[in-house]
This record gives C-alpha cells, sequence and structure tokens, in this order.
C-alpha cells in the first residue's frame, strides 16, 4: 500500500506572505524610532514634512504626529502649476484628519524662473527641479520652525533610484525607508489614512496622468516581492524558475543595478589612510561628550 | 559555608546613552539600587552597556581596562548603594587589554567586605561580521571560554553571536557551570511577528541551552536606537527544564527579577540525565572536533591547491 505523500511548498509568484507586517507593533517600532532619532538624538521637538497628497507622506505624517503630537507637525504642501488638485485636496484631508499645522507654499515661480534661465527643459529635468525646490523649501521651513524635515521616501523607490537625488531623499530622518510599497499601503490603512489615498495609484505627480507603475513598467506588489527574494541572494535564474515572469524580474534587477550610487554618498578620491567613511569610521548618531564637561 | 539555594537574578533591559561611558556608569549605579531594592543578589547588563554597541570606530574612545571599569562600577554602586549590602555584577564593555579592544563581560563582587573583586571577563569568541554587523573590523576575538567560582556556584557568560553556535554551551556545560549568562546587543529585524524574529530565535536557543544541559540561562538583551538600528528587548530567564520563567517586554526598558531555586538542577538532571551522558563521551567527542577541525583544514588547503 503506497504512503501517503507528503510535498514541500516551493516559493511561489503569487504567495506574498513573505512582506506581511505586524502592523501594531511596526507602528509601535517606528513611533520610537522617530523620536528618537529627532528628541533624543537631535533635540528637536518639531518635524516638517513635505505632504504631497500620496501614501507615503501621509503615512509618514501619520507616524510624526503619533510621536510628537499633532502641534508639532507641520505639513507642507508645495504645488506646482501642474499639480493636480486632488494631491492637494488629499493632501487636506490628511491635515484635516490629524489636526497637524501646515503650510502651502507654490513652487511655480521659483521653479519656472529656474527653467527659465536653462535651456530646453526637459520634463525629467523640470522634475528634478522640483524635487529640489521642494527639498529646499522644506530645509527653510525647518530652520524657521527650529524643526526638521523628516523623509517620506519607502524602500522600493529607493532601491528603483525612482526619486531625485538630494532631493526627495535628503531628510535626514526617514521612518519608511526600509519597508516596501505594498507594506506602506497596509501599514497607512492600519493607522487610519484616508482609503481614498491608500487605494489610488501612486503618481510623483511631476507630469499629468503619469503613474509610477506606468513609468517602471511594473506592479509595485510584483516588484516588492522580487526585490524581497533578490536582496536575501537569490538569482534571477532562480526567481525565474519558480515561475516569475523572466520579463519582470528582469526589470526589477536592471534598476535595481543601474542605481546603486543613489544610494550611497558621492565616490570621494581617497588619497590618505584616514578617508572619511572608508578609514575614519564614527557612526550617524556617535556625539559623545567633550572632555572635561562632566 | 556552601552555596545559598536560593539565587535572585536581576537582568536590567535598558538603553545605554550612546557612546557616554560617565553617563551610563552613572546609570549602573542607579540600576544597581534597584537591584538591591528589590532583593537581587546578581544584577546583569547586556553587551557594550556602558557604551553602546555600533560605535564603529569609536570603540577606541569608550573602551576601558577590567580594572577601569571595576573601579568606576564600585565608585558609582558606593554612591547609589550605601546600605554595605553585596552584589554581584555582570556587565559588558568594550575592553582595552594589552593594547587590543575586545567585546568583554566584567562578573565582579560589589560591596563586599574586603573591597571590589573582579571574579572573571569573558571576551566574546564569535564577532558578527556580516549584513548590519562589522565587528571583526573593530575589536579582537576572545579565545578561551571558561566556568568561574562565584558565591552562587560555578557561572559561565557568552556574549550574542557566542550563544548561535550550540559548542559554546556545551563547552560550558562540560566545565561544571550550573548558569550561563548570555548578554547581547541584538538589533531587532523580521516584523513579520511580534516579538520580532530575532527576539523568538533567541528564545529557542536559550530554551534548547537550558534544557539539553540542565543549566540555568539568562538571556540580558538592551533596547533603543543607535543609528536608526533598533534593539528589541525580550530577555529572558529560563529554568533548566527549558522552561522561560520570565520575559521582558518587547522595545521598552524592565528590570527582570527571577529567584532560581537550585534544587530544580537536580530535578532535571535527575530526570534528564543529558549533562551525564555527554560527559561520558566527552573526550570522545574532544577528538572528533579535532578530526573535524583538521578535516576543514586539509580540505581549505587542497582546495588552494592548482593541479598542473
Amino acid at each position: 500500500m503506497p504512503l501517503p505523500v507528503v510535498r514541500n511548498q516551493a516559493s511561489s509568484p503569487e504567495d506574498y506572505s513573505a512582506l506581511d507586517l505586524n502592523l501594531a507593533l511596526t507602528t509601535k517600532w517606528l513611533v520610537a524610532f522617530l523620536r528618537e532619532e529627532v528628541t533624543s538624538r537631535r533635540g528637536f521637538s518639531t518635524v516638517v514634512v513635505g505632504l504631497s497628497g500620496g501614501v507615503d507622506s501621509a503615512l509618514s505624517t501619520y507616524l510624526c504626529a503619533r510621536a510628537f503630537g499633532p502641534a508639532n507637525v507641520v505639513a507642507v504642501r508645495m504645488p506646482y502649476a501642474t499639480s493636480s488638485r486632488e494631491s492637494l485636496d488629499h493632501a487636506q484631508l490628511v491635515i484635516d484628519d490629524l489636526g497637524v499645522r501646515s503650510e502651502t507654499f507654490e513652487i511655480t515661480r521659483a521653479v519656472d524662473g529656474l527653467a527659465g534661465l536653462a535651456v530646453d527643459v526637459s520634463p525629467l529635468r523640470k522634475g528634478n527641479f522640483m524635487a529640489r525646490m521642494r527639498m529646499v523649501v522644506l530645509f527653510d521651513l525647518a530652520a524657521k520652525e527650529n524643526g526638521i524635515p523628516v523623509g517620506t521616501g519607502n524602500k522600493t523607490e529607493r532601491l528603483f533610484g525612482y526619486f531625485t537625488w538630494h532631493g526627495d531623499d535628503a531628510p535626514p530622518v526617514n521612518p519608511l525607508g526600509d519597508l516596501f510599497k505594498s507594506q506602506v499601503w497596509a501599514l497607512a490603512r492600519y493607522v487610519g489614512v484616508p482609503s481614498v489615498i491608500v487605494d489610488k495609484a501612486p503618481t510623483a505627480d511631476l507630469v499629468r496622468g503619469q503613474t509610477d507603475e506606468a513609468d517602471l513598467g511594473i506592479s509595485y506588489r510584483k516588484a516588492d516581492l522580487i526585490l524581497h527574494y533578490v536582496l536575501q541572494g537569490y538569482t534571477p535564474e532562480r526567481l525565474v524558475d519558480w515561475g516569475f515572469g523572466a520579463g519582470e524580474v528582469h526589470t526589477v534587477v536592471r534598476r535595481l543595478n543601474r542605481t546603486h550610487w543613489k544610494r550611497n554618498l558621492p565616490a570621494t578620491a581617497i588619497v590618505s589612510s584616514t578617508a572619511i567613511g572608508e578609514y575614519y569610521l564614527r557612526p550617524t548618531d556617535y556625539s559623545p561628550p567633550l572632555p572635561g564637561a562632566r | 559555608m556552601g552555596t545559598p539555594l536560593l539565587v535572585r537574578v536581576g537582568q536590567a533591559q535598558f538603553a545605554p546613552v550612546f557612546g557616554d561611558y560617565a553617563a551610563n556608569v552613572a546609570r549602573f549605579g542607579e540600576l544597581a539600587s534597584q537591584a538591591l531594592d528589590e532583593r537581587c543578589d546578581l544584577l546583569v547588563l547586556p553587551e557594550t552597556s556602558l557604551s553602546g554597541y555600533f560605535l564603529e570606530g569609536a570603540v577606541l574612545d569608550v573602551a576601558r581596562t577590567g580594572e577601569e571599569v571595576l573601579a568606576d562600577l564600585a565608585e558609582s554602586f558606593a554612591q547609589r548603594c550605601p546600605s554595605g549590602s553585596p552584589l554581584d555584577v555582570l556587565v559588558g564593555f568594550y575592553e582595552l587589554f594589552e593594547g587590543n579592544v575586545f567585546n568583554a563581560a566584567l562578573y565582579a563582587t560589589l560591596g563586599a567586605i574586603g573591597g571590589p573583586r573582579a571574579r572573571h571577563i569573558h571576551r566574546k569568541m564569535f564577532l558578527p561580521t556580516y549584513g548590519v554587523f562589522d565587528e571583526q573590523r573593530f575589536v579582537a576575538r576572545g579565545r578561551s571560554l571558561r566556568a568561574f567560582t562565584t558565591r552562587f556556584g560555578p557561572m559561565a557568560i557568552l556574549i550574542c553571536e557566542d550563544v548561535w553556535h550550540s559548542v559554546t554551551a556545551t563547552i560550558l556545560a562540560l566545565r561544571g557551570a550550573r548558569f550561563i549568562h548570555a548578554i547581547s546587543s541584538s538589533p531587532a529585524r523580521g516584523f513579520g511577528t511580534d516579538p520580532p524574529w530575532n527576539v523568538r530565535k533567541w528564545i529557542d536557543l536559550l530554551q534548547v541551552i537550558a534544557e539539553e544541559h540542565a543549566v540555568f540561562v539568562t538571556h540580558t538583551a538592551r533596547v533603543g536606537f543607535e543609528n536608526g538600528k533598533g534593539f528589541g528587548g525580550g530577555s529572558a530567564a529560563l529554568t533548566p527544564d527549558g522552561a522561560v520563567v520570565t520575559q521582558g517586554p518587547t522595545i521598552e526598558e524592565a528590570l527582570l527579577c527571577t529567584t532560581f531555586d537550585m534544587r530544580d538542577l537536580q530535578v532535571a538532571r535527575v530526570r534528564q540525565p543529558l549533562v551525564t551522558d555527554l560527559e561520558a563521551v566527552a573526550a570522545d567527542l574532544a577528538l572528533e572536533l579535532g578530526d573535524a577541525a583538521r578535516h576543514v583544514r586539509s580540505s581549505a588547503v587542497a582546495g588552494e591547491e592548482v593541479e598542473d
């Protein structure tokens, strides 16, 4: 009589459970992280968040409101002339729901002034102008408020290099940078970000009608799962063997491998054995008491 | 005078001030005072608790000799604990020793007649250098595993990755340890569950050690953040049957207090005499381990040879 057979479960391109988060614990953890990095380490009690109307910045704002209280969070809308009305309205939903402080800073004149000095400005260059202008505004408002900018970039866009270098990646503290986009969606739902924001198609809103997933050529959900395995060391060939589409895997790996430079500091010519960050290594948070200070 | 039947162990799951040795020595005095209030015989602090962990090249700034640490802890203890009650302490720190920096732990008795007395220093043997860890770049490796004598019987110390290799606890059990104290600075990761993956994994490891070798086990973990990396806590105390009898919270600070009854050791060893079995085959195991080590070396050397 044949024995009953028990088979192992192979990894499946339709099994997204590897990306599951314990949402209560993750929320508690990110709130603790924000308090530690903003207040304990850097001595700030006010934070400034660029609020685009999208899910990433909404989630950052919700987490900051929990960490510091709504009165200590300044949400900044920075629309350009072509920004959609919907983005502004969705940002307002967040502001109203949380009761955080808010500012609206129109960047159109600044961006157009800069673009007017340049020649043949492509949509890509103009998008970079906008991202970097928003960075300038954010840091300036932080200085005015004696606060610190908090970032909104997620792990997927960081791994894809889908951001403007020294633009939207500039804030010194980022609670979302190790969360894939699909994890951002789950956490956003959990903390109460309005569903109209969570459920809409993600867009950088730099060009009318543009969506992230159309730009990237793959859905965030699928990209996140592929990235999850690639980052653990599984080869593209194995992922294809498991049933992932070869084109999807190629798209993800190509974007990942072409953008390592965006996730690192500038390449610096090394001429000594005390080069900063190579030989002389001190962590970001290290700030020892001065000799004799105690 | 024999060893006491009951031993009360305090475990300080706390967040050291990053890079500030003096502040952490001062905090030690507070924790020692609280431990005495809780009638603890021994207080255990986590790995690198006098400085914080991810210091990179700054380990040189915070490293101290064992003698300096003993003197500083004794002074802090005297200021905060004038009651005259002795307290044994186990404290993780970056140690300066003969020109090298080690990730170490000091076991000492404070407040006793005759002054502070160091009983043992364990230097971390397994230095993780992968992923988020980079220890071998900054500290030297310890070379020995020892049980040492205390007022409460023979004890031993393991630091973080030391625990993740089961052979270390096996050696300490053979050396007669009745308590194995593990200390760690383990960054939390794997947030699919509460507690996170690494906290759950620690409990699995500790239960195997406690039950296999019928020893009391404590694991004192830290909390707080350094450079975005957070430490999950989840410290634990286990009896020789592998039961977790005290467990600290995730994320938050806590002082765990556990009264161990030394008679539980005998109960566990009679019920499941695995340590006796281990002792019986220890000599054969040592030979096997030696053979295996030679095999590893000869395989590696053979792999380096290129045939014409």
